[in-house]
């Protein structure tokens, strides 16, 4: 392979690379909080875009696997005292994974619209569950005092409530959630996952069982969702029904849009693109929502293709290995 | 005469299927041999359709049963069928129109390999796959076009790549449904060869509506009307029944 | 339960079965000939209430509100066609459902400057105040009985409409085979705006009807939005006569469900949902996938 002078978008890639790897040498406790926001949410759609990009399904009950790890870490925190993370975590993670198993059970009995309206009613249900029996709070919400931390032979191995560890710990799940996509995409479940996409009939003619391949993703999405909601829970350090809303399902949409549905990392800068716009604007508007419709609206009238559209992400970030759907031709 | 060693691999047994009040399909049954090519015509509107998808599995029978080599597949799923070695090629193009052809047929050779949803690895350097998708699109004479996308190829080359796609899952009993379908005459006959090449290991059933080429490839013939079997048996016998001429031409003395 | 307390839950789930059906009959009629999945439908319910609460509070007049706000609602929904919606017809869904949320994020702001974020009550018109006796034991609200025997004529209306007019013949055309009539051109066009349109003001009308026996809050569109899908999803998508069944089914299973088991009553619904979809994953009257 010939030297090429590095295209803009890989320039891009580098610079953002480099800033989230020294971030913490140089930026305040504010930003690395934002940072580790971002991150957070770049988890959700990136697990999302599994089941939406990959997978095609479209799916507004994520926020529900988002809220119940959250939920389930809620309740697993004892008073003022923090809960064990190598406890909760994996708990917290097979909760969503088996809640998305449930919906996904009934929801995949249904296709295209449906599926949509489905999995939307689900999650919708659940928020109904969380806000009106009264589980951690009900409407009110509950308090997470203290974050999880791991505690072996009575020290304090890793302790959240430094922004700074709190960060790197993100960073480095982060990494590891968009290496395990990454394998998923490439592999041939991914590969079987993208024919049941674009073609059921014909692939379940040839032999793949798509149920169970639809199932599958649908439940791994779930569970990064249950991982990104942990997490989130310990930052905010409070949970409410409002976490399970289909709002929420929504926005992850939106960062999967900016990002481009055939990317892997496409969604964690939308996760970037979308939580910094928020930031700029409920400081600066007191009708931010206003703005951010609008802005939303335009993107998909104008740019359904997310920044891909632009020319401002392409080939560096991992891709998904499926020709492009503009029929480029790069094999 | 030599049927007697060809082994049945697929078996139907008075198949019926109703859509409430009509009634598709009534009391067929056939037999598939291996090496043997078994079509299946008749008039519009006679079921041909609905008996290949009851036997690919994508309908369910009112009642009857089908069988797969010695398996009973009656309330088999479609995969299941495929992976027990069923293949169907579509009337209408069912490809993965985004994908390129080498990536189609890959595809396929994954479906009926050793782990289709292995989770590690990289699909596309799959050496076996690959060769397996290669060796299949040549025989159905795309060499040459692997990295076309599928939507980019002309109406025939269509066929050829569902034709290669249904190779490379190596299926026993393969099912094709009217492939020549909108075809030009170079292209018909470039198809109808590859088809006649298919037979040496497989049992292959053919509907079709090309009479020149059911007769040039068929082995044995059933004629179907209304839904139920009128005729069936060796061509040249089944074409002078004045039941079949009356089916087609409201004639008896047509087809002469 | 005595017999008169069963009388009222029963013309009770009747009545909000009626602005259910109202409200979801425009749902499903975009869905079924447009091919468009509107997620912003619960919010236009919400502009409604909030518009009658706003018209009868300058004018008094709860008439003008009615028709005030309909209209208006009519003339937003022909404006939104012509300028965002048509040009995602035939797209993705999920272009749909993102266009949906950015739309909902505007209208709730849109709301909030023009009519503040507060709670409100609407004072139902006098002409239909009070109570009427039914049978010795039973009196109930004329308002109740008024909307139920409204929303049944809007439905019977509509129903003559679609099966008995030129424009419902081209609505049923529509609903049939949308690539066809996407060929045949002009009429269409109009019709689909139309259409749209029509549906978001059988939104808002439904929340103009409902503002004053119901609070009139923010919130109040997202959980009109998910039961009217619902209902839709019950009856089967673009089948009118699907949605009024899944109406009367999810209107008694709430109103009773809320009656025998308070603690999981918001979740019945959900589930009975969930049932339906194992047995019929179409909806009960519905033709399969769009």
């Amino acid at each position: 392979m010939s030297f090429r002078a590095p295209s803009l978008a890989q320039t891009l890639f580098v610079v953002a690379l480099f800033v989230a790897l020294t971030l913490p040498l140089f930026a305040s406790a504010y930003y690395l909080q934002f940072a580790s926001k971002v991150l957070i949410t770049g988890v959700l759609a990136m697990g999302l875009n599994l089941a939406v990009g990959q997978g095609g399904m479209v799916s507004l009950c994520h926020g529900a696997f988002f809220g119940v790890a959250g939920y389930i870490l809620a309740l697993a925190t004892p008073g003022y005292d923090a809960a064990p993370l190598l406890a909760t975590l994996p708990l917290a993670v097979l909760g969503s994974a088996g809640l998305a198993f449930l919906i996904g059970c009934f929801a995949l009995r249904t296709r295209g619209v449906y599926f949509i309206m489905v999995t939307l009613a689900f999650g919708e249900m659940l928020f109904y569950l969380f806000h009106d029996s009264g589980i951690a709070g009900g409407s009110d919400g509950a308090f997470i005092n203290a974050r999880p931390d791991i505690l072996i032979a009575g020290r304090q191995w890793l302790n959240l409530e430094k922004p700074l560890v709190f960060y790197c710990v993100m960073l480095a799940l982060t990494a590891a959630v968009a290496g395990l996509l990454a394998m998923l995409v490439r592999s041939p479940f991914g590969h079987a996952l993208a024919a049941v996409r674009d073609n059921e009939r014909r692939a379940r003619s040839l032999g793949f069982p798509i149920f169970r391949i639809r199932l599958s993703a649908f439940v791994i999405s779930g569970g990064l969702a249950g991982l990104a909601g942990y997490f989130a829970a310990a930052q905010f350090g409070f949970v409410a029904p409002q976490m399970l809303s289909w709002h929420v399902s929504a926005a992850a949409l939106v960062m999967v849009l900016i990002g481009g549905l055939r990317s892997v990392t496409g969604p964690l800068i939308g996760a970037l693109v979308l939580t910094g716009l928020e930031e700029v604007l409920k400081a600066e508007f007191e009708n931010w929502k206003l703005i951010e419709g609008l802005i939303v609206i335009l993107l998909v009238i104008v740019l359904p293709g997310g920044l891909r559209q632009l020319g401002l992400l392409t080939t560096w970030a991992p891709r998904k290995e499926v020709a492009p759907a503009s029929g480029a031709g790069r094999a | 005469m030599l049927d007697l060693a060809r082994r049945t691999l697929l078996r139907a047994r008075g198949l019926r299927k109703q859509f409430g009040g009509v009634t598709a399909v009534a009391d067929v049954s056939l037999d598939v041999r291996m090496g043997e090519i078994h079509a299946v015509i008749g008039p519009n509107g006679a079921g041909k359709s609905t008996l290949i998808n009851l036997l690919a599995g994508e309908l369910y029978t009112t009642s009857g049963s089908i069988w797969l080599d010695d398996r009973d597949v009656t309330f088999w799923r479609p995969d299941r069928r495929a992976r027990a070695g069923l293949g169907r090629a579509y009337q209408k193009t069912t490809l993965f129109p985004d994908f390129s052809v080498l990536e189609n047929v890959r595809l396929a050779a994954q479906a009926s390999g050793s782990s289709p949803l292995r989770v590690f690895g990289s699909a596309r350097a799959d050496a076996v796959l690959l060769g397996c998708a290669r060796t299949a699109i040549t025989k159905a004479g795309l060499g040459g076009r692997e990295a076309l996308l599928a939507r980019a190829l002309s109406h025939g080359e269509q066929r050829q790549l569902e034709i290669a796609m249904v190779l490379a899952t190596e299926p026993h009993v393969v099912l094709l449904d009217e492939p020549l379908a909108g075809m030009g005459l170079s292209e018909a006959r470039d198809i109808i060869a590859l088809i006649a090449s298919l037979k040496a290991d497989r049992a292959i059933l053919l509907v079709e509506h090309d009479m020149d080429a059911v007769f040039k490839l068929a082995d044995r013939l059933t004629v179907m009307q209304d839904g139920r079997v009128i005729a069936s048996g060796l061509p040249e016998e089944v074409r002078h029944q004045p039941a079949v001429r009356m089916a087609y031409l409201g004639n008896p003395q047509a087809f002469e | 339960m005595s017999l008169m307390t069963f009388g009222i839950q029963l013309l009770n789930a009747f009545q909000y079965a009626m602005v259910l059906f109202l409200v979801a009959s425009g749902l499903t009629l975009v869905f079924g000939i447009l091919g468009y999945i509107n997620l912003a439908h619960g919010a236009f319910y919400m502009l409604g209430a909030y518009l009658a609460y706003w018209i009868v509070a300058k004018t008094g007049s709860f008439a003008l509100a009615m028709i005030g706000g309909t209209a208006i609602a009519f003339v937003l929904g022909v404006i939104l066609e012509r300028t965002l919606v048509q040009r995602l017809y035939g797209r993705d869904h999920l272009m749909q459902v993102l266009l949906s949320f950015g739309l909902i994020l505007v209208l709730d702001d849109a709301r909030q400057i023009l009519f503040g974020k507060d709670v409100h009550a609407v004072a139902p018109p006098s002409w239909l105040g009070g109570t009427i006796q039914l049978t010795d034991n039973l009196s109930y609200s004329v308002y109740r009985l008024a909307i139920s025997a409204f929303c049944l004529a809007v439905a019977a209306a509509m129903f003559w409409v679609i099966a008995r007019t030129r424009i419902g013949m081209m609505v049923r055309a529509g609903a049939e085979n949308r690539e066809m009539t996407r060929v045949l051109g002009i009429g269409f066009d109009r019709l689909n705006r139309y259409v749209f349109a029509a549906g978001i003001a059988l939104a808002a009308l439904g929340g103009i009807v409902i503002a004053p026996i119901s609070t009139v809050f923010p919130g109040m569109g997202d959980g009109m939005l998910i039961l009217s899908f619902v209902v839709v999803v019950l009856g089967g998508i673009g089948s009118v006569g699907g949605a009024a069944l899944g109406a009367l089914l999810v209107g008694i299973t709430d109103t009773f469900g809320k009656v025998f088991f308070p603690s999981i009553s918001s979740i019945l619904v959900y589930l009975l949902m969930a049932a339906v979809l194992v047995w019929r994953p179409s909806g009960l009257l519905g033709r399969g996938e769009i």
